[in-house]
């Protein structure tokens, strides 16, 4: 506050430790906002957990899966369907991770977060990373529930999973972090989510074996491979089960850098689309 | 005088920005001493949250230089930033949070430690006068409280320049006069250089030196007490010169 001689743990570090301690407050305010809002939680584990016992249930004895990797016998639909619900939770979190952007945009509460003197891709990765540390939380805690159904997971692959979760998080985190730049108001982001989740979601292997789509519709098939989310659950699929699935693995990883590059091009104050494409958002002009 | 103490806590030269076709800013440029208090007064709409955006580096700036104590805010953005802090014409803290969760979180984005950031923390919710508040969410707060702790979190890696857009917009005359006074307080005591940008008048002193931003461009500046002659009232030489009668006129 002094001008004279402020001391100096006060005027912070703008090194490496600087940079780890604002990492961790950026991670830790997500987990706080997370637990300070149990409905969040619970909605979180509700979605994928509907969708385990009902629709899936439903399926079982309509929709046949031969032995495919990482399978090595018939599975029951519960069994395939869990790592694509898994996903899909890092997918809902992820556009919800996004959706707070705007959020924070809109109040103004993300000028606080662009202000800190680190560079902004790292603030933007201290943020992406956040989000994937909640979404893995509900993740596990979804994974710990459907245990007890059935669903076949070796102990190993929860641990082994773990780095795929990571990337596949830190994939459509980074989607969504882009989206957050392209949506101006939180209005908007409506038309978002039915045009990224759902298209993202139903398009992929999270529901049914791609060579079951393959059969009903060759254009389809081709759409649901070019399908980043296809690839993040191929990744924890196989992860889940002790296996590693190279292509998915690069396409994870690709997309996911692909969508952070761009997301700081689209935070860059100077060519960002935010400072070109019309006033300040939270304030007047 | 040493060389570094006779640069200026802030100097834009010549800064433009534009939104497509519409200038919010056009060759703006102004001072802030060190250890003064400059007010920044224009109607809705005259460019005071872009200039604060350029400024904070939310946008950088089109054309023009931004320096804060010399620190070039495109070549040197960390430097410039460290020793800023900032209160936004919105309301930024997180309501789902306590008082003391939102400044460590401040604290954090500044890489200050946690012991020493619970150590400022208490000093500052002293000063303003919101100690007993410290673990109450935000959302308990009145307008006027959780101004003054947006003010506290602006402090907390002692900055030498703050900048509050409009803070004092929507609270009542009380909480008005106690944030005026917590901020000259902080500028005569401690040596603070401020940027406050407002269009209330009853908040600038006639000591203040006064910058008038209107349609993007400053069309006056100069001491207040200067500026308000001959009416010897500063909202109605405002009013005159933000009409374009005296467009570009220069006092002291």
């Amino acid at each position: 506050m002094s001008t004279t001689a402020p001391p100096a743990a006060l005027k912070g570090r703008l090194d490496a430790v600087g940079y780890g301690i604002c990492f961790l407050g950026i991670v830790r305010r997500e987990l706080l906002r997370f637990f300070n809002q149990k409905e969040r939680f619970f909605s979180a584990l509700v979605r994928p957990l509907v969708w385990l016992f009902i629709f899936a249930a439903g399926f079982r004895n309509t929709l046949g899966l031969s032995i495919t990797p990482p399978y090595e016998t018939y599975v029951l639909y519960e069994v395939y369907v869990v790592p694509g619900l898994a996903a899909m939770i890092q997918l809902f979190n992820g556009m919800q991770s996004s959706l707070s952007m705007v959020y924070d945009r809109e109040v103004g509460s993300m000028r606080v977060l662009l202000t800190s003197p680190y560079p902004r891709w790292s603030l933007l990765f201290a943020k992406l990373a956040a989000g994937v540390a909640v979404s893995v939380i509900q993740v596990y805690a979804f994974l710990a529930v459907a245990a007890f159904f059935e669903t076949d997971i070796p102990w190993r692959g929860y641990a082994l999973a773990l780095p795929a979760f990571l990337a596949s998080g830190l994939m459509l985190g980074a989607i969504g972090l882009f989206l957050s730049s392209l949506v101006r108001q939180l209005e908007n982001f409506a038309s978002v989510m039915n045009f990224v989740i759902f298209p993202m979601f139903f398009a992929s292997s999270a529901l049914y074996p791609l060579w079951r789509v393959n059969e009903s519709s060759a254009t389809l098939y081709w759409i649901c491979q070019a399908n980043p989310f296809t690839h993040a659950v191929e990744l924890v699929r196989f992860a889940l089960y002790g296996a590693f699935n190279p292509l998915a693995c690069a396409v994870v990883a690709g997309t996911g850098l692909a969508f952070f590059a761009l997301a700081v091009a689209a935070y860059d104050p100077g060519r960002g689309l935010l400072a070109r494409r019309g006033g300040p958002p939270g304030g007047a002009a | 005088m040493s060389a570094d103490e006779a640069v200026p806590a802030l100097a834009v030269e010549a800064v433009s920005h534009r939104f497509g076709a519409r200038a919010a800013l056009d060759g703006v440029s102004l001072t802030v001493p060190r250890g003064r208090f400059v007010a920044l007064l224009g109607p809705n709409g005259a460019g005071k949250t872009t200039l604060f955006s350029v400024v904070t580096r939310l946008y950088a700036n089109q054309h023009g230089r931004v320096a804060l104590f010399g620190h070039d805010l495109r070549r040197e953005p960390s430097r410039a930033l460290a020793r800023l802090g900032v209160v936004f014409q919105a309301r930024t803290l997180d309501t789902d949070l306590s008082v003391r969760q939102n400044l460590l979180y401040h604290a954090a984005l500044h890489g200050i430690a946690r012991r020493a950031a619970e150590a400022r923390i208490a000093t500052l919710l002293d000063r303003v006068g919101l100690a007993e508040r410290r673990d109450d969410r935000i959302r308990t707060l009145s307008g006027g409280q959780a101004r003054r702790i947006e003010i506290a979190r602006a402090l907390i890696h002692a900055p030498d320049l703050l900048l509050l857009d409009e803070a004092t917009v929507g609270l009542d005359l009380a909480s008005r006069a106690d944030i005026v006074a917590v901020v000259r307080a902080l500028v005569r005591e401690e040596g603070l250089s401020v940027l406050w940008a407002t269009h209330i008048f009853d908040e600038v002193e006639t000591t203040d030196r006064v910058v008038v931003l209107h349609q993007g461009r400053v069309v006056a500046r100069g001491l207040a007490g200067a500026l308000s002659e001959p009416s010897g009232s500063l909202e109605t030489s405002f009013r005159r010169i933000t009409a374009g009668t005296d467009a570009g006129r220069r006092v002291a």
